[in-house]
């Protein structure tokens, strides 16, 4: 347990004040790529539209740990940006191992879903080890997975974005996909039809373009359990014009997987 | 590409030098070589004729009946090749050099199409080159696509290269950053005369480690004041929450469009000199010895720190309303321009690096005086006229339509920065072709909180709605959503008559665009196909 980080489940009242709702955006500096930051606005927009004051905290190596935490954001990097943040990452496994214990939800994209795993082992042999979250491992391969990708998840219906990496993930038995892919070549790994991990409420995926702004479904799991987190549920406090213009977003999003789902791989 | 690398890190430099310099100089001459231009240019004729269109096709022809073609045509000229690579600017730099070299009367053959492809390159060649395939000029200026310009330095050495930026553009192609900067570093291995490199992109500068032995490195850079106003691609996201964010610098003679649109947290961090990464405890200054290979990635620390030691043959002084200052030689050089936005003030800088870098060889050039030489650099640049879709500006009845293209991220947001919306009507027209990237990610990494203001017009495209919902999320208002681009033009620039408009499109996004604008005003032939 870290000396910085105070008791999470201490609760608040939900009041006529807005309520904080902490959302940490983990290693942006090294780790962000593809848009990656198109989820921590959509998650900072949305907050705020159903009500809640989003606090947005970017964490890189070395940076205090924030106070409150109820929901982190994870994106993609370069072989050369997993290294450098990989000593502060294992200082912080532990903390990420309590917090996914305590249900706080997570989106891991690309590279640091491959961290979220057990080891990422690269083309020549290298063992880049994780973090063991997730009971998947990762291997290097020549050939880079590169397209547009549509999956279908039990939980969220059908995700729409866009996959480019070249590293191939295999689930343990047991370990539950993301989602499912209806074609070979693409996913996790290109053979086994499925593509990311599921654990607790942590995401770990493939998918950016990014992945909340077109996909409200896993915005709105995502936003769901970190209100749950802070606050022991959901209570969404809207204005009409808040409800208007989040209907608004929605049907933008609605129209941009329509077309999205049309274009070629 | 790899195996070429490793071949050339084991053998000798000078070994190197002289069997690529063999095979750049005897290419393989098929017996039916000699028809080769002819046959060439009757495919580029039926081509046309048909409505084919596309300006590479001659070249696959050629490509695969005679594949010295490229090699033998291009090894006659005198001065030899300039090859100009990077990810923003290689079309208006390329232009520049080319003006500025005519201007030296020079005869210069270039590929002046935006066909940035090494077949593009033989395309251009073959309406050049007589039937008995001479090539009637003195130089040549290319621009090449950072993964077709590895595959030209393998049939031909360029004498002179430049290389502009490493940004993240198209990653779905070549992959990561690091990986661009990889293969453009075997442009700078290939070349034979002087290597031109950014000083202020860490990636380009580091590649000045493997320059080969006998070959010139120069640099093009920005004043200290300047520095802060161009981003690098990695602090691209240094500052997006910093409460800070829009307190940015103000410097004087720059639109404060431009400095809000920077943040201020990337002038601490370009600046940032890592001083112990270079001096050991003594003082002395490490150079480490790296693997070619390993080059770019591992040094990238001690290319940040030297940022502000390496002197450049040409620095960026001082940018005004169409008017830049430039430093050579200690002196101060000021002129008027007719390019838009300040990153191609910067690209100015290069080319101007460039050409001096030429005139070093030419004897019977007007250049024996640094001084004269480079007023009149300064003369010719102000005559440079911005590229299709740099800044293009069609008259629609009375009102300006500026064509903007928009490739990359980092290209968007400097293009958003040197154009104020005020007083425009604003139209984003995304296409999400191969030639336009398939990946919608890069538009989550531009920061348009610069039209929150103004608010967008119309918004058109296949990708129209990402658009839409991108714009949405960052709280710019979006009057008009219509994926048909015919439909959009159409609405927009008959809407507020008089109101002058930007319209940012990607490639094949301002090709549509710029035919549907014929129908109202007069387009000049963009001379790259339908």
């Amino acid at each position: 347990m870290s000396e910085n980080r105070n008791d999470n489940m201490q609760t608040y009242q939900p009041s006529q004040a807005a309520c904080p709702i902490d959302v940490m955006s983990i290693y942006p500096k090294d780790m962000n790529i593809y848009g990656d930051w198109g989820n921590v606005l959509t998650i900072k927009r949305r907050l705020a539209l159903y009500g809640y004051e989003p606090v947005i905290h970017t964490y890189n190596q070395g940076d205090p740990w924030p106070e409150h935490v109820d929901m982190i954001l994870g994106g993609g990097g370069q072989d050369n940006g997993q290294k450098k943040i990989s000593d502060d990452f294992f200082k912080r496994a532990d903390i990420l191992r309590t917090l996914v214990q305590e249900d706080v939800p997570m989106l891991m994209i690309c590279g640091m879903y491959q961290l979220f795993g057990e080891y990422f082992e690269t083309i020549d042999g290298t063992k880049l080890d994780g973090i063991g979250i997730f009971g998947v491992y990762t291997e290097g391969r020549e050939t880079r997975m590169i397209g547009n990708l549509l999956e279908h998840s039990d939980q969220f219906g059908d995700v729409i974005g866009y996959e480019n990496h070249s590293g191939q993930t295999f689930l343990r038995e047991g370990v539950a996909p993301f989602g499912h892919v209806d074609h070979e070549g693409w996913g996790n790994n290109g053979k086994d039809g499925t593509e990311g991990a599921r654990v607790h409420n942590v995401i770990g995926t493939y998918m950016h373009g990014p992945l909340l702004p077109k996909n409200p479904e896993v915005s709105d799991f995502l936003i769901r359990a970190a209100a749950t987190h802070r606050y022991g549920e959901f209570q969404p406090r809207q204005s009409d014009a808040q409800k208007a213009e989040l209907a608004h977003i929605d049907e933008l999003a609605a129209n941009a997987r329509r077309v999205a789902a049309t274009r070629p791989r | 590409m790899n195996t070429q690398g490793n071949t050339n890190a084991t053998n000798h430099p000078g070994n190197k030098e002289r069997n690529m310099a063999k095979v750049a100089s005897t290419p393989r001459r098929p017996w039916n070589a000699f028809a080769t231009p002819t046959i060439g240019k009757a495919v580029r004729g039926l081509s046309r004729l048909l409505r084919h269109g596309g300006s590479a096709f001659p070249g696959k022809v050629v490509e695969t009946i005679d594949p010295g073609f490229l090699a033998r045509t291009l090894g006659q000229l005198p001065y030899g090749v300039v090859l100009v690579s990077g990810t923003n600017g290689k079309t208006t730099t390329t232009r520049m050099i080319a003006s500025m070299l005519k201007d030296l009367n020079l005869k210069v053959f270039t590929n002046p199409t935006g066909s940035n492809f090494t077949r593009g390159v033989v395309s251009a060649l073959l309406t050049e080159v007589s039937a008995s395939g001479k090539l009637d000029a003195d130089i040549a200026v290319l621009e090449l696509d950072e993964a077709y310009a590895v595959h030209f330095v393998h049939q031909v050495r360029p004498r002179y290269s430049l290389l502009l930026n490493v940004m993240r553009d198209q990653l779905d192609r070549f992959g990561e950053i690091d990986n661009t900067a990889r293969l453009l570093s075997h442009v700078a291995e290939a070349t034979t005369g002087t290597v031109v490199l950014n000083r202020e992109d860490r990636r380009i500068a580091a590649l000045a480690n493997v320059v080969p032995e006998g070959t010139q490195v120069r640099y093009f850079g920005l004043s200290d004041e300047l520095r802060k106003l161009f981003p690098s691609d990695d602090d691209m996201h240094a500052g997006d929450l910093s409460a800070a964010e829009k307190a940015a610098a103000k410097v004087e003679g720059v639109n404060t469009a431009l400095a809000s649109a920077v943040a201020p947290a990337t002038a601490a961090k370009v600046d940032m000199a890592a001083s112990h990464d270079i001096f050991d405890s003594e003082g002395n200054r490490i150079i480490p010895k790296l693997d070619a290979r390993e080059t770019v990635s591992a040094s990238l620390a001690m290319a940040d720190s030297l940022a502000s030691q390496r002197l450049a043959d040409v620095v960026l002084n001082r940018v005004g309303d169409h008017e830049a200052e430039f430093v050579m030689d200690d002196a101060e050089f000021e002129t008027k321009v007719q390019l838009e936005g300040v990153y191609n003030l910067f690209n100015a800088a290069a080319a101007l690096a460039v050409v001096r870098a030429v005139t070093k060889e030419i004897k019977n050039a007007d250049v024996t005086l640094p001084r004269a030489r480079d007023e009149r650099l300064m003369r010719a640049l102000s005559h440079v006229t911005p590229a299709f879709g740099r800044g293009e500006v069609i008259t629609v009845g009375k009102a300006p339509v500026e064509l903007l293209l928009v490739k990359n991220p980092m290209g968007f947001r400097m293009s958003l920065a040197s154009f104020a919306p005020d007083g425009h009507d604003t139209m984003i027209v995304i296409n999400d072709e191969y030639a336009d990237g398939r990946d919608m990610s890069w538009l989550w990494d531009v920061d348009f909180t610069s039209l929150r203001g103004t608010g967008v017009e119309m918004v058109s495209g296949v990708r129209a709605w990402d658009m839409a919902l991108r714009l949405e999320y960052e709280g710019v208002k979006v009057a008009k959503t219509d994926t048909n681009i015919e439909e959009a033009v159409r609405q927009f620039v008959t809407a507020d008559p008089g109101k002058p408009k930007h319209i940012y499109c990607t490639y094949t996004a301002m090709l549509k665009v710029r035919s549907e604008l014929g129908k109202y005003a007069k387009v000049a032939d963009a001379g790259v196909g339908k």
